[in-house]
């Protein structure tokens, strides 16, 4: 049997980052392949070549037994390759069977538009896959669940014989998932290759025949789904070697309680939320993408709402509304968009730090000391190692690694007791990470209290004193730091969905 | 190490960038060039009597500018500052001649009334979270409508208001200076513009102006009471269109109720043709003055020149166009 896709050896540069190194995968028809892996393992840049958004440095990509070399998403479509990104891409205003042709609609003579035909050929492809959905619908008025059977439909319109779903029912409820299913099944049936690239184990045995595992944009090894032991491909997704010393956390037995939250809640992306970090602590927040980590932290920052919950600072219930509210309370939050969410690029270094607190530097009638203000983004310049020529430079040009200390100079000169790192080392290269980290170990010492939530495994056991577990937006476990805890206990807990536990409270 | 070579490398373009100095400078030599060559073109042109009728005609449009720049730094649009001015002119004439207040009292509450309806906006734009095209734009037709409304849709003259006119006709630095007749109405466009251009670069009030333009959710997520900020910047915005009030009612020596549609277009105009940038956190009031001054230097020059009145129009709108793309033309280059 002709393989769908034969790719091996494919190598990929970006500056600074070697994303793959030499990478394997192949397809065969009427399967559905699971690529597996941690945030940024190189799962999306190999699929993107493979769907020509990226152009592969090295190696050999043969789709159905040719050489193939598609330049854009264009040709590759019609080498019969279709992918369908987490974000769906519909226009809502528009309907299913509009959606469906963009670009190429059926016409009639003097450009008219052939409604007639439009809505026939969806009507056609709809029934191909056994679905039962208007055509003339409006996308908008679909569920999540309906509008990716809509991104299927289109990308079947193009007659495609390999689908690429990047995670397909991260927005999907049970119920959906298990629709999305049936239509994956009638796709196979009908010989069709699908790529199938998830972050919940559960789903594998359900719906995947081989599964291929990737870890730092290597390829790791291809096992068949049934027969695997979950355990097994977390091992392979983690690996082995721990390349550091593991972190003795501090004695904090005597430290008080700085910050507490009880009970937060917010719809689905927060659910029954509790915890509590000591003074001098870091509290690292683990999980997969989507689990509710940065939610958690926006709505103890105040910067999104929340249903419900308590939050007490230095044991005295504060009431957080907004960012403001929460800044008074001693609570400082560096968001991993910097550049959305944590500076004002197009303003001065001094500026930036000053944003917090530039009622400090304010005199009677509003007037701003502005020497003052250089005086003190000075300090914090040499203080922090920020390589910036003066404090007066344009924040934007400044590289990622002294942004970030930019944004930490703000909190430390507003004086914040508490602070939430969200992934703090984001688009920061390995030198200033360890300089990053040598930093945040400091700022506990200092008697600082600092939660870091990050993606990065290594990142989580390099720092963290404890480590808290999220999945789906409820924390599953609170583990403890150094050596007594592994990255796949951390897995194991991240992966913990709530259909999957309920399985084994059933089996106990 | 690498991060301080790329800073580096950076360095001159970062100068060229600063705050539209580029922008400015360009519109700067737009304005020497139209002056040279007007006065090439007619020798009527350098004459002292119409440099000050060009001054005279800036000090209206001028002031109206520098509160548009305001709203524009903080990536807002003001289209109600025409119809405010008249509005704040309307409510000075009540004050004046219809309820026989002195003169302070007067000037006093156009300003007054002019901050009331910006804080207005501000209010709309920063709690009810209402664009501020959308906010400014409903602004605009209410402000229009209560000034025809208050006044009766008649003029509203000030001749029983000695020294009201003295306010914009006057010329106090003539009277030190008798060669330079410049009127008061130019000087305070001028104070104005000082005293904007010092809260912008010297106070917490312009600092957040341009924080909110360059980045509104990071300012909010640094504990900033964001909406508070722009309600006041908007009220101060509206204040300034007072002050706008108060030099058109003294020009013409009478509130008209009818005038202002139109004038937010030309403020903006010069805004923008002064380097201000539309999308927010860039902008001087120094360049929105050169932009005023260019609009007037070009429709009386055109007019010297005895081109016809529409024909202007249609070259004020290709100057508008041309100093946008030079601002993005650059803007593309630089990154």
């Amino acid at each position: 049997m002709t393989k769908l896709v034969d790719m091996s050896g494919i190598e990929k540069h970006f500056p600074g980052v070697h994303a793959l190194k030499s990478v394997q995968f192949d397809l065969v028809p009427g399967e559905v392949h699971a690529l597996m892996g941690e945030n940024g393992a190189g799962k999306s840049t190999l699929m993107k070549i493979l769907s020509g958004i990226y152009q592969r440095d090295g190696g050999t990509l043969q789709i159905e037994g040719r050489d193939a070399n598609p330049t854009s998403p264009r040709e590759a479509q019609a080498l019969g390759i279709g992918i369908i990104h987490q974000e769906l891409s519909l226009m809502n205003d528009l309907t299913v069977a509009q959606n469906i042709f963009i670009g190429r609609e059926p016409r009639k003579r003097f450009g008219r538009l052939n409604d007639v035909a439009l809505n026939a050929q969806t009507a056609e492809i709809f029934a191909s896959m056994n679905l039962s959905l208007d055509p003339r619908a409006q996308v908008g008025s679909l569920t999540i669940a309906k509008q990716q059977m809509v991104e299927i439909a289109k990308a079947l319109s193009f007659r495609s014989r390999v689908l690429i779903m990047d995670e397909p029912t991260a927005a999907l409820n049970d119920a959906e998932i298990a629709e999305l299913f049936v239509i994956i099944r009638r796709l196979k049936a009908e010989g069709v290759g699908i790529v199938y690239i998830s972050h919940k184990m559960d789903e594998l045995k359900q719906i995947a025949d081989r599964v291929t595992v990737m870890r730092d944009g290597e390829y790791v090894g291809t096992v068949d789904a049934a027969a695997t032991p979950i355990s097994q491909i977390i091992a392979m997704m983690v690996g082995r070697e721990v390349k550091e010393e593991p972190l003795v956390p501090p004695d904090l037995s005597d430290a008080e309680v700085s910050l507490e939250v009880t009970g937060l809640c917010r719809g689905h992306e927060i659910r029954d939320v509790s915890f509590s970090v000591l003074k001098g602590e870091i509290l690292g927040f683990a999980g997969l993408m989507g689990a509710g980590r940065t939610e958690v932290a926006r709505a103890i920052f105040g910067a999104d709402p929340k249903d419900s919950g308590e939050i007490r600072v230095h044991g005295q219930v504060v009431s957080i509304r907004t960012p403001s509210d929460a800044v008074k309370a001693g609570i400082g939050y560096l968001s991993e968009d910097r550049k959305h969410f944590g500076l004002a690029t197009g303003m001065s270094v001094r500026d930036n730090v000053a944003l917090a607190s530039m009622d400090m530097f304010t005199g009677r009638v509003g007037v701003l000391n502005d020497g003052e203000i250089s005086t003190t983004a000075k300090g914090y310049i040499t203080q922090l190692g920020i390589r910036t020529p003066s404090d007066t430079q344009e924040v934007r040009l400044l590289s990622g690694g002294n942004q970030q200390k930019v944004v930490i100079a703000k909190w430390l000169l507003r004086d914040c007791d508490i602070l939430i790192f969200d992934e703090p080392t984001r688009g920061i290269d390995v030198g200033a990470k360890s300089e990053i980290y040598k930093l945040l170990e400091e700022l506990a010492g200092q008697g600082k209290t600092i939660i870091v939530i990050s993606s990065e495994l290594p990142e989580i056991m390099r720092l963290s004193h404890r480590i808290a577990v999220m999945c789906e937006g409820r924390l599953t476990g609170i583990l403890a730091g150094g050596k007594y805890t592994t990255q796949e206990d951390i897995m194991h807990l991240a992966t913990q969905r709530v259909a999957a536990m309920q399985v084994t409270g059933t089996a106990q | 190490m690498t991060s301080a070579t790329d800073i580096e490398k950076k360095t001159p373009l970062a100068g060229l960038s600063e705050s539209g100095a580029y922008q400015k400078l360009l519109a700067f030599a737009s304005l020497i060039a139209l002056l040279i060559g007007f006065s090439i073109a007619s020798p009527n042109f350098m004459q002292t009597s119409n440099m000050i009728a060009i001054l005279q005609a800036t000090s209206v449009n001028g002031v109206l500018a520098v509160a548009a720049t305001l709203v524009i730094i903080t990536g807002g649009i003001d289209l109600s500052v025409g119809t405010l001015m008249t509005f704040c002119a309307v409510i000075a004439g009540v004050v004046l001649t219809y309820l026989g207040m002195p003169l302070l009292l007067g000037v006093a509450a156009a300003i007054v009334a002019g901050a009331f309806c910006g804080l207005c906006s501000g209010t709309f734009v920063a709690k009810m979270k209402i664009p501020p095209f959308i906010a400014t734009l409903g602004m605009m037709l209410i402000l229009k409508g209560l000034s025809l409304v208050i006044s009766g849709t008649r003029p509203i003259y000030f001749n029983d208001t000695p020294g009201f006119d003295q306010i914009s006709r006057g010329s106090l630095i003539g009277e030190v200076f008798p060669a330079l007749p410049i009127p008061n109405g130019v000087l305070i466009l001028f104070l104005v513009a000082i005293a904007a251009s010092y809260i912008l670069g010297r106070t917490v009030l312009g600092r957040y102006t341009f924080a909110l333009g360059s980045n509104e959710e990071a300012v909010r997520l640094s504990g900033v009471n964001t909406d508070l900020w722009k309600m006041r910047i908007y009220a101060l915005a509206g204040g300034i269109c007072g002050i706008g009030g108060i030099l058109i009612a003294s020009r013409l020596n009478s509130a008209q109720p009818a005038l202002g549609l139109g004038y937010e277009l030309e403020a903006i105009a010069a805004v923008v043709i002064g380097g201000t940038s539309l999308s927010g956190g860039r902008g001087t009031i120094l360049g929105t003055l050169i932009g005023a001054l260019i609009m007037a230097v070009l429709t009386n020059g055109l007019r010297v020149l005895s081109v016809a009145q529409e024909w202007q129009t249609v070259v004020t709108g290709a100057i508008i166009i041309l100093a946008v793309y030079a601002d993005m033309a650059r803007r593309r280059k630089t990154g």
